[in-house]
């Protein structure tokens, strides 16, 4: 189930009243205004929307990484915006997988470090750490890539080794910021592969920020992003409700 | 301990910078520890110094002398219990820069005032009953490879000619800042033979009743020689000792004027090194918090870089400097107990982690505060 209305009960994911403003010099920038979001365990979303219209800040804030202005946003039953410091760290770390534009793999560490450092801060052992880095990196294909260093390794791949990152503490939800938005066409259709994948088999409630239709085509549901709320778009690819309607 | 091979490869990422930094420890800590190697041997003496003792000499300076027939009427002052004195010779051996302490003593009474050198009773007895005989320290027995019997031939500079004096005792101490290279032979002999200052002694050491009344029985004896032609100067052995080597200038604060500099130099160039470290991993500081470290393990991964740096750096110039004083005292005698003791290459230690960790502490704080949402927007 994925509802924009605000009326869902018992979701994973529950977002409520979400505003988030932006203090530039002297004007303030109404980024989210009063957002809604209800989704399922399970769910793959696609988010679309202009630049700017606020995708990576909504993101943020559902990874924790940002604060709401006002609003409410629950993850699994926890209010994210009560955490903070250490305990919001620990939560990050459990539930949520971070998938940029740009990879930000660390240059200094092999594929198979950069994967392992999330584990890193788990209790596993190294041999545990070292099956779930192995099982992780096979998934995305390139297991036989561990010990190559990013400079070693195409855009496609750094993307996948970031994936492969992102999944290996198996977190509840994973979130992707444009993950294809800096790959060519065939490139980003595997990445895309991989995240379907991730979606069909192994369950996984993901968010997918993009800029292009063909990828949102793959989520089961695209809600778009306009002046602060979200949209759903019917079956036919129209809006249900567009923004001219509301205003009417 | 999981994050040690992240500090070990961010710090290989600019070699040439780590190399600098690390190597500016290595500077700092060789000099530390030479100048404190230099302190201490200027002081030695000064921990030693019992304040059951005291120093007399003359007023106007260290080099103007005193009359000798001072140690009666010192005898017969309150606290004072034993008196003896000694001259400075300045005579060295064979060439100028083979100079080494050497002193004509008041043999009867030295011992009695100068229990912590250890002679076996025949070897003093020797010494004793031998006008020309002298006392040698076994840093300047090994030095020349002297040994008892010898003659050895001084050549004066404060009076003239040549010194022939026989080797009869080497002293024993388990005091290892006793231990520096020096020579002492008999008053007696030095006095018949110089020309000038007959009659004269350097300084009295005076052994006092109880170190309380260290500085009552100090200002009997200034009083009781005050207004005479030969004023004297009472203080510790330690105050005395410091005035020995002022006689060089201010060492002390110039030591310490020059390893502060360094201290604060150190930390510029550490502190800069790693803001710019932790200004170019911006980005990969934000991914780590984002897949859930916490600030202290950020704060700490900075700092274990910072101490790291000190700590290599810090432990190889302390290293060298250890090296470099276990060659001996460079001035040949001047630094008599040329030595870097294991005190101080703690405090160097101590000191390196200090400064790495005082450099790493801002770099650490800003990349703790460092707001992802922020980070990310910039990579
Ligand atoms: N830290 C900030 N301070 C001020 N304004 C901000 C800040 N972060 C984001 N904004 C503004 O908030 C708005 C939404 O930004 P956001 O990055 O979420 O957009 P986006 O939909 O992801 O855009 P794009 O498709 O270009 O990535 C923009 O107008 C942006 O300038
Ligand atoms: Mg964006």
């Amino acid at each position: 189930m994925v509802r924009v209305d605000g009326k869902g009960t018992g979701a994973l994911v529950e977002i409520r009243s979400l505003d988030k403003k932006y203090r530039r010099g002297g004007e303030e920038i109404d980024v989210l205004r009063g957002l809604n979001l209800d989704v399922d365990q399970g769910e793959f979303i696609a988010f679309m929307g202009p630049s700017g219209s606020g995708k990576t800040t909504l993101l943020n804030l559902m990874g924790g990484l940002d604060v709401p202005t006002a609003g409410t946003i629950r993850v699994a039953g926890d209010e994210i915006g009560a955490l903070s410091g250490r305990r919001l760290a620990a939560w990050r770390a459990r539930h949520i997988g971070f998938i940029f534009q740009m990879y930000n793999l660390i240059p200094v560490l092999t594929a198979f470090q950069n994967v392992q450092l999330p584990l890193l801060l788990t209790g596993l052992s190294k041999s545990e750490r070292g099956d779930h880095v192995e099982a992780a990196l096979d998934l995305v294909g390139l297991a036989d890539r561990r010990h190559h260093y990013p400079r070693q390794l195409s855009g496609g791949q750094e993307q996948r080794v970031a994936i492969a990152r992102a999944i290996v503490a198996d977190p509840t939800i994973l979130l992707c910021d444009e993950p294809t938005g800096d790959l060519d066409r065939a490139s980003g259709d595997e990445i895309l592969d991989i995240i379907s994948r991730l979606s069909r088999e192994f369950k996984k409630t993901i968010f997918l920020v993009t800029h292009d239709p063909v990828a949102a085509e793959r989520a089961g549901t695209l809600l778009h992003l306009d002046k602060g709320t979200l949209l759903e778009c019917a079956a036919d690819g129209r809006f249900a409700c567009t923004p001219e309607d509301r205003a009417r | 301990m999981k994050f040690l091979h992240l500090v070990i490869v961010n710090l290989r990422r600019k070699k040439t910078r780590t190399a600098l930094t690390i190597g500016s420890f290595t500077v700092a800590l060789f000099l530390f520890g030479i100048l404190a190697t230099i302190k201490s041997a200027l002081g030695s003496g000064v921990d030693v110094a019992g304040a059951d003792r005291l120093v007399v000499r003359n007023r106007v300076s260290l080099i103007q002398p005193l009359p000798i027939a001072y140690r009666d009427q010192i005898l017969r002052l309150p606290h004072v219990e034993e008196a003896t004195f000694a001259t400075w010779f300045g005579g060295y051996y064979q060439d100028m820069k083979n100079f080494f302490p050497n002193f004509a003593i008041d043999v009867p009474n030295w011992r009695r005032v100068y229990p912590e050198y250890k002679f076996s009773d025949e070897e003093w007895r020797a010494f004793a009953e031998d006008r020309e005989g002298c006392v040698i320290s076994p840093p300047l027995a090994k030095r020349f490879g002297w040994k008892i019997g010898d003659r050895i031939p001084l050549e004066a500079t404060i009076w003239t000619g040549t010194w022939e004096l026989n080797v009869r005792a080497i002293y024993e101490t388990d005091r290892r800042e006793l231990t520096s290279p020096e020579l002492w032979f008999h008053y007696e002999y030095l006095d018949e033979r110089r020309s000038f200052w007959k009659g004269f002694v350097g300084w009295y050491t005076v052994k006092i009743d109880d170190p309380a009344s260290a500085v009552a029985a100090a200002a009997a004896i200034d009083d009781r020689f005050a207004n005479s032609p030969y004023e004297t100067k009472t203080e510790t052995e330690k105050a005395f000792a410091a005035g020995f080597a002022n006689q060089i200038g201010n060492i002390r604060l110039l030591i310490l004027s020059i390893g502060s500099v360094v201290f604060f130099t150190l930390l510029l160039v550490t502190g800069n090194a790693m803001a710019s470290a932790v200004r170019e991993r911006t980005g990969e500081l934000a991914v780590l918090k984002t897949i859930g470290m916490n600030d202290p393990t950020v704060l700490s991964l900075v700092m274990a870089e910072a101490i790291a740096v000190a700590a290599v750096g810090g432990g190889a110039g302390l290293v060298l400097a250890k090296l470099f004083t276990l060659r001996g005292d460079p001035t040949g005698g001047m630094l008599a107990n040329f030595y870097l003791s294991p005190r101080n290459l703690a405090l160097g230690f101590a000191l390196a982690l200090a400064a790495g960790a005082a450099a790493g502490i801002l770099p650490a704080l800003g990349a703790m505060r460092l707001r992802i949402v922020d980070a990310l927007r910039r990579v």
